[in-house]
């Protein structure tokens, strides 16, 4: 199916910034709700104050009742010289929101998620008209997995099916993309079949519109053996999506640079496409925090911009605005991983 | 742009857990045709039976067989082939050495084919769609195949019906082509074609060339669509010969021999029955060609005439003991590498009476094979349990030579002498016999003072045997200081020899900072045992010694110089503003339970088999040096096998320490009223909480961070808030016997002896998490309807914490007299606590439990000096005996 551009103006600004250097994408929206300290009162604010279930954690529905600080995070990001934001939406998908009995509110979630970091961004693009800011839906893995039984008894059952999913996924799609999304990605992929789905969504929903707009995946591996949690190794990843013409490919979260950078390298070799990494800042420590410093960090990455192993790098879990202002130094006046096919061109 | 990235480009991609990458270079892809209802009788008894655990054995048969896509057919009139589908794909998604592998989804119903997408996560192929029902209808299809990510099988069939000539099959699947690649968005190389395979040889005149039309349109598909394939159901083919396995065999191996030279690249086959096209009878052969190839009328005559003679049972999968017919020196090879023990007296002997000596079949034969060991191990080709198989097979063919030896009264020559020993007051060697096997393996003489060995006699010994290296090893902290003590004893005593340093509690950090600067002639910290073989290596080579440890010395001051840098960098706070920033639990909202049943509690011999389910196998792993998470780990595509060998054993093991009680295990604990004081925890002789049965002293985090600086104190209701608080002490071990059960172990099994006692540790650890269920669920009570799986209390995903002293929430040692003390361990269990406090049978855990709802396991980390001087003050100990006891701990 040979779909055009919603915008192509928007694409084309994109593309030109990635074809001049390596863009940044944000860090981690999660590690800064956590470090405002809010209460179960600041998560239900006026409209959610009878919620009968308890809503702290619930960080995606801060979008709604604290918007001014979600913004706030987007702004240190974007002050710190991010060129791509992620919507505050990794869990608004009515499968994540199930566990709050807030699935009705999944749609408004991603709209208003997506609308806000919009807006962010449009502040930013009016002050500096040089520098393009892109908005990017972020479609999450939800709390379960399709193609693993959660069930050691019973390895045939599955908690979740493939139309569930693309039902949840189609819906957010839909918030994100009537939210003004310049870009959506699915990310953190821990099961690629869950990511199957996302596809088929998202894919649903651009035939509705009659137009697509430029799609990133990013996988998860989850530990030292190398392979995503449902087992794949990051070459079968790739394949399992390469269907959906993925505008750019990566891993983010679960490992540090360094230990991401061997994975990275893999989609690098044989990637067609364009090619992400957004790692945590370092392992969890004994605490469970992640507490590699800028620095650190960024030295890292300086070594995947010296290698010419991405074209888009940005932070996950513990990385901060510092983090990525350090990495935005870091990566500066290095070359961004060659487009494929530009030799042949 | 090269060729060779052009070829790249056009590659098919699949993948199931790995990535099947279709180049010409990898040849022809078998697709393994037993896990088809249609095709296979007794797959489908078992589908239709239900009995899915066999059915899911036929797949994985295929995979082992060489399988490279498994196809899966579920078209059976009996069955609901949606939901056979379903289930089956679910199944084998669970076992990694199937769904390693792509699945190749088989149904003539479109809907079987989309519920089997939705169950796929890596990239398979739709077998397969046609324009049987027109265009509309197979684009609609393609399109919605394209959408899940499928590779896909096109056949040869339109609206007029099925292509049985090759002009038919291109023009079927020409248009297909064009309207896969210009109207669905398939990429070329995700197209397959099915020309159709038709039986031939059937009697009937129409059929006699439909092989040769098959090739001819394979040869064109391949010529006019490059980077699509062609493939096809082989055994159907043969379908007249049914019965006849060996024709039928023959028949294929010569189909696909002409076929795949013809351009058809994969083939749906048996893949564990295929014939080597060289090894059929000429005779045979000849017949089965003429008809495959259509060359003489009377084929099919002459082939069914001959069959008879030909009948056979097919080829059966050998049982593998061809090595049995090589020479004695490559027997003796292979069974070291394959650590089979099965004839290596025979063999030995063998060599023996061929060899002038006895010595020179150890320096000859023997040793050559387990130099290949090594060089395996070395290259990460063979894993630590494979080694030590291995030598347990040496050690079965040395001694078998002893006795010759002893008469020939010929010593041989050692690449160099190394004394092992686990310092005074350890008592844990299951690493340093690790060590010491894999040195011995490697051709080094070893000389094993085994555990709580003091300074005195390290020296002594030493000097008596005159070895090139000593090797320490110890796993509880004040092991460290004992390290320092015996390297500043071969100082003092002028000692040239270098030292090794290994065990779970040392690390690069301890021996750059403390062990080496007191030994001018070598500290070589060794990370684990298979790097262990490398640095003695090198230490015992009067060439390579020098060199190296002037690098390791080089090292070592870098170290020490960054480390400096590191501690200046990162200040601790004080232990009054750490105190301030304590963890302060609600306690208005909480209320601890009272015990429903206080006091002291003895549970005598456990039931072993019930300890079985609370074992947590990953460390298990982890002793064997093989890293990875259970049950995964078995599955794993470097170590899986070496792990599943592994863990059989252990099974086996275990069932035997189970069925004859080898083990006994035993516990104790106790439920106290408690409250916090500062930063200990106070427990009272009753609950009239008046007076003070003994203080446990506590220790906290003085990182500057954002959360809490926690103190496991801060767990437990203060004195002073009025809160009648609990907590509890606990002591178990499952180590009782094990000499005795030693004893029963084969003579010269290392392997055996180090599998006993690490599966010991795993009993002890599973008592503790058993019985820490048990005051859970009835002792304490908080917890009375807790079900949780065994993955779940591995993962902690209960309430209530058991920390243990020597771990990193309360780091030291020395706290465990006190539990011993109360519980009584010593008399009630014959448990004991070694000088520095290291427990007898090691095979143990003791600890305390902490039961408030946010209660949690964290590192205490590096402690200022101010916490140090108060921690001595509380515990009635000089400062310089708790700077011993907190060692790695110290951040100043």
């Amino acid at each position: 199916m040979n779909l055009n551009w919603h915008d192509p103006d928007r694409v084309n600004l994109l593309q030109a910034a990635l074809a001049e250097r390596i863009l940044l994408l944000d860090g981690a929206m999660g590690t800064m709700i956590q470090a405002a300290g809010l209460s179960e009162a600041d998560y239900r604010g006026r409209r959610f104050a009878d919620h009968p279930d308890d809503l702290k954690g619930n960080n995606d529905l801060l979008t709604l009742t604290r918007p001014e600080l979600i913004a706030q995070i987007h702004r240190q990001f974007l002050a710190a010289g991010c060129d791509l934001i992620e919507t505050n939406t990794f869990n608004a998908n009515r499968i994540s929101q199930a566990d709050y009995a807030l699935e009705e509110c999944s749609e408004e979630l991603n709209r208003a998620a997506a609308e806000l970091a919009r807006g962010v961004c449009a502040e930013f693009e009016a002050e500096n008209r040089a520098k393009p800011r892109f908005t990017v839906g972020i479609l999450g893995p939800t709390n379960r997995t399709a193609s693993i039984s959660p069930d050691v008894a019973n390895p045939g059952y599955r908690a979740v099916t493939f139309d569930d999913l693309v039902l949840a996924y189609q819906e957010a799609a839909r918030g994100l993309l009537d939210g003004g999304v310049d870009a959506l990605m699915i990310e953190t992929v821990f099961d690629t079949l869950n990511a199957k789905a996302a596809v088929f969504a998202v894919e649903e929903e651009f035939e509705a519109r009659g137009a697509r707009w430029p799609l990133m995946i990013s996988g998860t591996i989850t530990d030292a053996s190398g392979r995503t949690l449902s087992g794949q190794t990051p070459e079968a990843f790739y394949y399992s999506v390469a269907h959906a013409q993925p505008f750019s490919i990566g891993f983010n979260c679960a490992l540090g640079a360094d230990q991401l950078k061997a994975h990275v390298r893999a989609l690098n070799r044989i990637a067609g496409t364009l090619v992400s990494a957004h790692p945590n800042a370092g392992l969890p420590n004994e605490f469970g925090e992640y507490d590699e410093s800028p620095q650190a960090m960024a030295k890292v990455i300086r070594g995947y911009a010296e290698e010419g192993l991405v074209n888009i790098i940005g932070g996950c879990c513990g990385t901060t605005p510092e983090h990525l202002a350090a990495i935005t130094e870091a990566v500066q006046g290095f070359r961004p991983r060659a487009l494929p096919g530009a030799q042949a061109a | 742009m090269t060729d060779h990235e052009t070829l790249q480009r056009r590659a098919t991609r699949l993948s199931g857990l790995e990535p099947l990458v279709i180049t010409p270079e990898l040849g022809f892809v078998n697709i393994g045709e037993r896990t088809n209802v249609t095709g296979s009788a007794r797959f489908k008894k078992l589908i239709l039976e239900e009995r899915y655990e066999e059915a899911i054995e036929v797949a994985l048969q295929q995979v082992q067989n060489g399988a490279q896509i498994i196809d899966v057919n579920m078209d059976e009139g009996m069955l609901d082939a949606e939901h056979a589908m379903v289930t089956f794909l679910n199944l084998i998604a669970a076992e990694p050495d199937i769904a390693r592998v792509p699945i190749m989804i088989d149904s003539s119903k479109f809907s079987v084919i989309e519920a089997g997408l939705k169950c796929l996560q890596g990239k398979g192929v739709v077998n397969s769609i046609s324009l049987k029902e027109g265009e509309a209808a197979f684009l609609e299809q393609a399109r919605r195949i394209n959408r899940y990510g499928a590779a896909v099988v096109v056949m040869a069939f339109d609206e007029t019906g099925q292509a049985d000539n090759a002009e038919r099959m291109l023009e079927c699947l020409s248009r297909a082509y064009r309207l896969l690649t210009e109207q669905a968005g398939f990429a070329p190389e995700d197209i397959i074609f099915d020309p159709n395979i038709f039986p031939v040889a059937t009697g009937i005149e129409e059929h006699d060339n439909y092989s040769v039309e098959f090739m001819t349109a394979a040869r064109e598909l391949k010529k006019r669509f490059p980077s699509s394939h062609v493939s096809g159901g082989v055994s159907n083919m043969s379908f007249s010969f049914r019965g006849n396995d060996l024709v039928r065999e023959a028949m294929h191996s010569v189909f696909l021999y002409h076929a795949t030279r013809a351009g058809m690249d994969m083939g749906i086959v048996n893949a564990g029955q295929l014939a080597v096209y060289d090894d059929i009878d000429p005779q045979l052969r000849e017949l089965v060609e003429d008809v495959v190839l259509n060359r003489r009328s009377d084929a099919t005559e002459r082939l069914l005439d001959a069959a008879e003679r030909f009948k056979g049972e097919g080829r059966r999968e050998e049982k593998d003991e061809a090595w049995r017919e090589k020479p004695v020196a490559e027997r003796l090879k292979y069974a070291l590498v394959k650590g089979i023990d099965k004839y290596v007296i025979e063999d030995t002997e063998e060599a023996r009476q061929a060899h002038p000596s006895s010595l020179e079949v150890i320096e000859g034969p023997l040793m050559d094979g387990m130099n290949y060991v090594g060089d395996l191990f070395g290259d990460g080709r063979m894993f630590l349990p494979q080694v030590v198989k291995s030598a347990r097979v040496m050690k079965k063919a040395v001694a078998h030579l002893v006795p010759y030896l002893e008469k020939e009264k010929k010593v041989g020559d050692k690449k160099g002498k190394i004394l092992m020993a686990t310092v005074k007051g350890d008592v844990h060697d299951i690493g340093k016999n690790i060590v010491g096997v894999v040195l011995a393996c490697n051709g080094f003489d070893i000389v094993d003072l085994g555990v709580m060995v003091p300074a005195e006699k390290i020296l002594a010994e030493a000097q008596a045997h005159d070895v090139d290296v000593i090797g320490l090893s110890g796993l509880i902290t004040p092991s460290l200081d004992e390290m320092v003590n015996v390297a500043e004893a071969m100082q003092r005593e002028g000692f040239r020899m270098p030292l090794m340093i290994g065990g779970a509690t040392t690390s690069r950090a301890h021996t750059a900072l403390k062990i080496e600067p007191r030994y001018e002639h070598g500290v070589v910290w060794v990370k684990d045992a298979s790097r262990s073989v490398d640095v003695a290596r090198k230490l015992a080579s009067p060439k390579n010694r020098d060199d190296y440890l002037n690098t390791i010395a080089v090292d070592y001051q870098e170290y020490r110089q960054g480390a400096a840098a590191k501690r200046s960098r990162k200040p601790l706070i004080t232990l009054a503003k750490a105190r301030a920033k304590a963890y302060q639990p609600d306690w208005s909202s909480f209320r601890p339970e009272s015990p429903i049943r206080p006091g002291i509690h003895q549970i005598d011999a456990w039931p072993l088999d019930d300890l079985v389910g609370y074992i947590d196998w990953t460390p298990f792993f982890r002793t064997w040096e093989l890293a990875g998470r259970y049950p995964d780990i078995l599955e794993d595509e470097v170590v899986g096998e070496t792990a599943r060998s592994l863990f059989d054993d252990a099974r086996a093991m275990l069932d035997r320490i189970v069925a004859d009680r080898w083990l006994t295990a035993s516990g104790v604990c106790a439920l106290v009223p408690a409250a916090r004081d500062g930063d200990d925890v106070v427990l009272y002789t009753d609950e009239s909480r008046s007076e003070v049965l003994e203080r446990l002293v506590c220790l906290r985090q003085q990182a500057d961070k954002n959360s809490e600086n926690l103190c496991l104190a801060d767990f437990v209701a203060p004195a002073n808030a009025g809160i009648p608080d609990w907590a509890g002490l606990f002591a178990v071990t499952a180590g009782l016997g094990i000499e005795e059960a030693a004893k029963r172990l084969p003579e010269h099994d290392d392997y055996a002896d180090i599998m006993l006692k690490a599966l010991a540790d795993r009993l002890a650890e599973a008592l503790a998490e058993a019985l820490h269920a048990k005051v859970r669920r009835e002792l304490w009570g908080y917890a009375a309807g807790e079900t949780l799986p065994n993955e779940a209390l591995i993962g902690e995903q209960y309430r209530g914490i058991r920390p243990a002293p020597g771990y990193p929430a309360c780091p030291d040692h020395s706290e465990k007299t006190k539990i011993f003390d109360l519980l009584d361990a010593p008399k009630r269990l014959g448990m004991e606590l070694t000088e520095n406090f290291a427990m007898l049978p090691t095979a143990a855990v003791s600890g305390y439990y902490f039961g408030h709802p946010d209660a949690k396991y964290f590192v205490v980390g590096k402690l200022g000096h101010d916490q140090v001087e108060d921690y001595a003050r509380r515990k009635g100990i000089d400062v310089a005996t708790a700077e011993k006891y907190l060692r790695p701990n110290l951040g100043y």
